[in-house]
């Protein structure tokens, strides 16, 4: 029954694997370009952490954010291609159970993720100098952020028939939350409008509770907003899980 | 529509365009869900029991559909890991060779010609040897070939036991592998029986002649379909009828310079139940 799962993980991590100058190189050397550009024209200028240089302050949050946007990016476009070419048939025909397909698709989503979010720290280190205050917290909001998203791209990989449908959600939602999010900033030297609207992202909890893992600083308490991500991932997880049960714009 | 399949046939299912055949096999291969009745593999609901459904089940789509990330063997021992098979290769490479897959093993997919590519379709169902095989148009833009090739081996596959539902609109090949026939239309089976019996319904034979004259004589016993000059398509009821229409040609005096005779033939069966033809 596992060997299914195995299976249709190994596909999806060999998948972006083939193209990994796309999938893996590429989000690395955007997230530097971010790190070199923002760190040259605010170093200095910025502090959000006393006794932290802004560059450094910036890194793990660049690191997040490639986790999220790619494990985001492999389920759901994985997902859509599959149902554009047709080539989705050889994973629907199978006795691959709904949960089954959720998982090896989320899994597969965490392992990029994780890996071009290694990539950025690693390549960025070079520029700055880290300190791991929190490692496991830096590793648990990693890999529940990357689950997280890797629901997401699931679910919107699910309700999009086609790319554009796809590319509006990234570029309308998941790109402006992650952006609006404390990547670049701590959100509390935001007006408080702004400040109430970044409390209502949850891709702030994890950038900053990824961040905390880093400095043993953070905006919000690491448990409580552990707790706020956890039960977004359970959420969109069921949320999925239904529509993926109910055979909704797969099994028509 | 009911529909029971015995284990062992080489079943046909036929049908105009919108027919439902495809539909009837997404429901099968639990690929849609149908709006009312249950569908059964081998005695495996494909809804409350789709894990055993499925495993009995290999389903060549109509589509021309792969994976361009992968090769032909990648791509077959994948489809074998999703039903729970791994270290399959021996049986990879007999479903190749069987396929003259075996030069293309390690060619990506999309380098593969239209053919091979259908080819592969055929090799992902067998990959877990189903006890079902269901054929969607396995022969649709396929060269005269392969299609010998495939059909052999399908052949090969009812001979050991496999059960095999053919869906085509080459009716000759329905009428050629298919020892029972079921014609659909809008959703509904307007005939169900064997091909030998289909083939019976329809009296009568084609007569085909070229003559020295071009008139035929009065009160001849066949019925005039056609006529282009001294050629003359003609309708017997049956194979008795020809000596007398001979008879009577020879004391009209005519001469008969070319003659053929055919049996009716599932098109035409095919063309009268589905209301397309007289």
């Amino acid at each position: 029954m596992m060997v299914g799962l195995r299976t249709l993980f190994e596909k999806e991590v060999l998948r972006f694997a083939k193209v990994s100058v796309q999938t893996v190189a590429a989000p690395v050397l955007t997230a530097v370009l971010y790190l070199i550009v923002f760190a040259y024209a605010l170093e200095g200028r910025a502090q959000a952490y006393p006794g932290v240089a802004y560059s450094a302050f910036l890194v793990p949050g660049l690191v997040m954010m490639s986790v999220l946007q790619n494990a985001f990016a492999n389920s759901s476009s994985s997902l859509v291609q599959s149902k554009i070419t047709g080539n989705i048939v050889f994973v629907l025909l199978p006795p691959i159970s709904y949960l089954q397909f959720f998982c090896a698709y989320v899994l597969a989503a965490v392992v990029r993720g994780v890996l071009v979010g290694a990539g950025v720290l690693v390549a960025t280190a070079w520029f700055v100098e880290l300190r791991l205050a929190a490692p496991l917290w830096a590793v648990a909001f990693a890999l529940v952020g990357a689950g997280l998203l890797g629901a997401l791209g699931v679910l919107a990989g699910i309700i999009s028939d086609k790319i554009d449908q796809l590319a509006a959600f990234q570029n309308f939602v998941i790109v402006p939350a992650s952006f609006l999010s404390g990547v670049f900033y701590s959100i509390h030297s935001l007006p408080p409008l702004w400040l109430r609207l970044s409390h209502a992202n949850p891709f702030f909890y994890m950038i900053d509770g990824f961040r905390y893992g880093f400095f043993g600083v953070s905006d919000f308490a690491p448990g409580a907003s552990f707790a706020v991500v956890g039960a977004s991932f359970i959420a969109v997880s069921l949320a999925t899980l239904l529509l993926l049960k109910s055979g909704y714009k797969l099994r028509h | 529509m009911s529909l029971e399949v015995d284990q062992g046939e080489f079943f046909g299912l036929l049908g105009p365009n919108g027919a439902g055949k495809t539909t009837l096999i997404n429901v099968i291969a639990g690929l849609a869900r149908a709006d009312a009745g249950t569908a059964r593999v081998m005695g495996a609901d494909v809804l409350a029991d789709y894990r055993r459904a499925r495993r009995m089940l290999g389903v060549v789509p109509q589509e021309l559909v792969f994976d361009p990330f992968f090769s032909v063997r990648e791509t077959l021992r994948l489809q074998s890991g999703y039903y729970g098979i791994r270290g399959n290769d021996g049986w990879i490479d007999e479903v190749m060779q069987h396929l003259d897959l075996t030069a293309k093993a390690d060619v990506n997919m999309r380098a593969l010609s239209g053919g091979m590519k259908r080819r592969v379709l055929v090799a992902q169902a067998l990959v877990h040897k189903p006890p079902v095989i269901i054929l969607d148009e396995p022969t649709a833009g396929v060269d005269v070939e392969l299609r010998q090739g495939l059909w052999q081996f399908v052949r090969r596959l009812n001979r050991d036991g496999h059960t095999i539902v053919l869906t085509t609109h080459y009716l000759e090949e329905a009428e050629q592998h298919c020892n029972r026939i079921a014609m659909l239309k809008s959703g509904r089976i307007v005939a169900l029986d064997s091909t030998r019996n289909l083939l019976g319904r329809l009296p009568g034979l084609e007569l085909r002649l070229r003559l020295d004259r071009g008139e035929l004589p009065e009160d001849f016993p066949a019925r005039l379909v056609s006529r282009d000059g001294t050629r003359f398509v003609l309708k017997l009821d049956d194979c008795r009828r020809l000596e007398a229409a001979l008879a009577r040609l020879r004391e009209a005096g005519l001469e008969v310079l070319e003659i053929e005779l055919q049996p009716p033939d599932l098109e035409d069966v095919f063309m009268r139940l589905t209301g397309r033809g007289t």
